[in-house]
């Protein structure tokens, strides 16, 4: 299991790409899997590119845990063309598939062409030729990543998309906390909130072009919707007491939100056009932690009101409130696959907290991690991957682990706080 | 295929007039100009840049710690240690609200000061432990405050006297990772 251990890739972030943050983040995996399939990233033939693409696409791969590249040195040629590659010569070095490519100027951009091939009968599997902008290359190197890995595990790529987290330094005693979204990767972080108040709970809207989050800046909590290209902010939750959990409806135009202002939490529908909230629990206990089926017909959510806090969960409309988690004293912070089979939590026990995920129908949990401080589980877009924040010692970590547990692998923020990571949708 | 590009645009309202200040008046400013809906006055936030444009971020909030502020104006009783006044921190057990017996003589001593003091505000500042998930501690760290705030009632307090606020476990004092720091962290400051 333990095959990748230890596989370290660095990547700096660059000041020139985020001035707001100057971490430096590397990705550790930590479980992958024996079956990885040994594929060949042969360098790209490039004409001045800034960026090397072929490498981000090596390191896509690899860090996916699916996939055992070959290091360019050990390679027995580098070819750039389709009829200058020996099939046999990789085939004989233990290769199943083998990437080559073309990075070219085309005015101010480049044309990026790729291949990918079948060693052991030399059959073309992909062929495409793009054009990017300077500043899209890395972008275009993930795309590359994506279309690779469809092809060959049969289920979507996650290297195109985004994650979002809060991190926080300490000053002295002033705290610094910032809203950060970056490249799955971890490149080109940016902070798109910074306040001396905490920040909490972000969340994508589904287009991904939208975050909506909590802020204590005015010293109260609120909820804020934030538009990413813009970062034009809107307060769009303000009552007294809790303003909290923000979750966005599967057509975006509602947000499910915990609000205190009739007594206990419970949890509301804010229609965010007319803004109106209509309250959906009404239980004395906490409810809290809503997350949206992507059906749009249930909430599913955190309730104490058995004692100790479970998952429950209502029609949207409302109506009967459901108990749906029954193992392990702690079950909170649901968040639904997007295929809707799944949903991952925080599922503790005597102390110990770690992800859990249940299957929808059979409502059997799965605990996928091992403690003792993991929380705020997301899934990735794929549907494969559940993206979620640890701690070892004094470090915070981002992690991401396969739901069949069999592939983990851990972001390595080299300062401040790190957590509540989540994955965009696209 | 084709890439759009990303629209770098910023938004960076007015930056920082608070940002470095440290007095209580314009602290005080910070939170009466509070409306976003006016298009952001304290606050700035930034839009997301393809790597050419990115401003540097912005800061929002005001300085300084909101709990401690004032408190040197406060009568000499207030930093008496043998004084009940002088403890203004109410500490839970794990997943607990209820206030301990030790803490019941502190908060009658709060309740005599604040109504001998009509005028006197205080913000109530419930907080939580690191343990389980972050909303919940929202949740739980605004029971504590509501338990307290609750005593202090049945004792005559106004509740125009009272404010509420939870932080859950995102305001740590103690930065530790075990019971010893934990302990310190779930709790209720009665800021005045």
């Amino acid at each position: 299991m333990n095959l990748f251990k230890k596989l370290v890739l660095a990547f700096a972030i660059g000041a020139c790409f985020a001035p707001t943050v100057n971490a430096e983040m590397s990705i550790e995996i930590t479980e992958g899997i024996e079956s990885a399939m040994p594929i060949a990233i042969v360098p790209f033939a490039s004409q001045g590119a800034s960026l090397d693409v072929s490498s981000v696409v090596d390191s896509d791969l690899t860090r996916s845990g699916y996939f055992k590249t070959l290091s360019p040195q050990n390679m027995p040629a580098k070819p750039t063309s389709a009829d200058g590659i020996n099939f046999p010569s990789w085939q004989s070095i233990g290769q199943n598939y083998i990437v080559i490519g073309r990075v070219q100027p085309n005015g101010s951009a480049y044309n990026v062409e790729f291949q990918l091939f079948d060693v052991s009968n030399g059959s073309q599997l992909l062929g495409y030729r793009m054009t990017s902008s300077a500043n899209d290359l890395r972008k275009t190197a993930h795309h590359i990543s994506d279309m690779i890995y469809e092809k060959l595990l049969g289920k979507k790529g996650v290297f195109s998309g985004r994650i979002a987290y809060i991190t926080s330094t300490r000053q002295g005693t002033q705290s610094n906390h910032k809203l950060i979204v970056a490249d799955a990767d971890g490149a080109n972080a940016q902070a798109i909130a910074t306040s001396i108040e905490p920040l909490m709970s972000p969340a994508w809207s589904p287009d991904a072009k939208r975050i909506a989050y909590v802020s204590f800046e005015y010293k109260t909590a609120s909820v804020i919707t934030q538009t990413l290209a813009t970062g034009q902010r809107e307060r769009v939750a303000e009552f007294p007491g809790i303003n909290g959990a923000p979750a966005w409806s599967p057509d975006g135009s509602k947000l499910a939100v915990t609000l205190s202002k009739d007594g206990s939490p419970d949890i509301y529908i804010l229609d965010l056009g007319s803004r109106n909230v209509t309250k959906l629990t009404k239980n004395r206990a906490i409810d809290t932690e809503p997350t949206w089926s992507p059906d749009g017909r249930n909430i599913v959510f955190t309730s104490d009101r058995g004692g100790k806090p479970q998952l429950y969960s209502v029609p949207v409309q409302g109506g009967e409130e459901k108990r749906i988690t029954f193992s392990g004293s702690y079950n909170a912070r649901a968040s639904f696959s997007p295929d809707g089979k799944f949903i991952t939590m925080v599922h503790g026990n005597g102390g110990d907290y770690r992800i859990g995920v249940m299957e929808v129908n059979s409502k059997s949990i799965s605990v996928l991690t091992s403690g003792p401080l993991d929380e705020s589980p997301s899934f990735a877009p794929n549907s494969d991957m559940v993206l979620y924040a640890s701690r070892k010692g004094n470090t915070g970590y981002l992690s991401a682990v396969s739901i069949n547990g069999r592939m983990q692998q851990r972001l390595v923020f080299d300062s401040s706080e790190v957590r509540e990571p989540a994955w965009s949708p696209k | 295929m084709k890439f759009t590009k990303t629209l770098v645009a910023m938004a960076i309202a007015s930056t920082l007039a608070l940002t470095g200040c440290s007095s209580d008046e314009e602290k005080d400013a910070s939170l009466t100009d509070g409306s976003l809906n006016g298009g952001m006055n304290d606050a700035s936030v930034s839009g997301l840049g393809d790597g050419s444009g990115m401003n540097g971020g912005g800061r929002f909030g005001a300085n300084g710690k909101y709990g401690a502020r004032g408190a040197n104006g406060l009568p000499p009783e207030f930093s008496d240690p043998n004084n009940p006044l002088s403890k203004r921190t109410i500490y839970f057990m794990l997943d607990s609200s209820q206030v301990q017996q030790d803490f019941v003589p502190v908060i009658a001593a709060h309740a005599r000061y604040l109504l001998a003091n009509p005028s006197q505000h205080i913000v109530l500042e419930g907080n939580g432990d690191e343990r389980g998930s972050r909303e919940y501690n929202i949740a739980l760290g605004e029971q504590r405050s509501k338990t307290v705030a609750g005593m202090l009632k049945a004792q005559g307090v106004s509740e125009s006297q009272l404010g509420i606020v939870s932080y859950g476990e995102e305001k740590p004092v103690a930065m530790g990772h075990d019971e010893s720091s934990w302990e310190l962290n779930r709790r209720v400051e009665l800021a005045y």
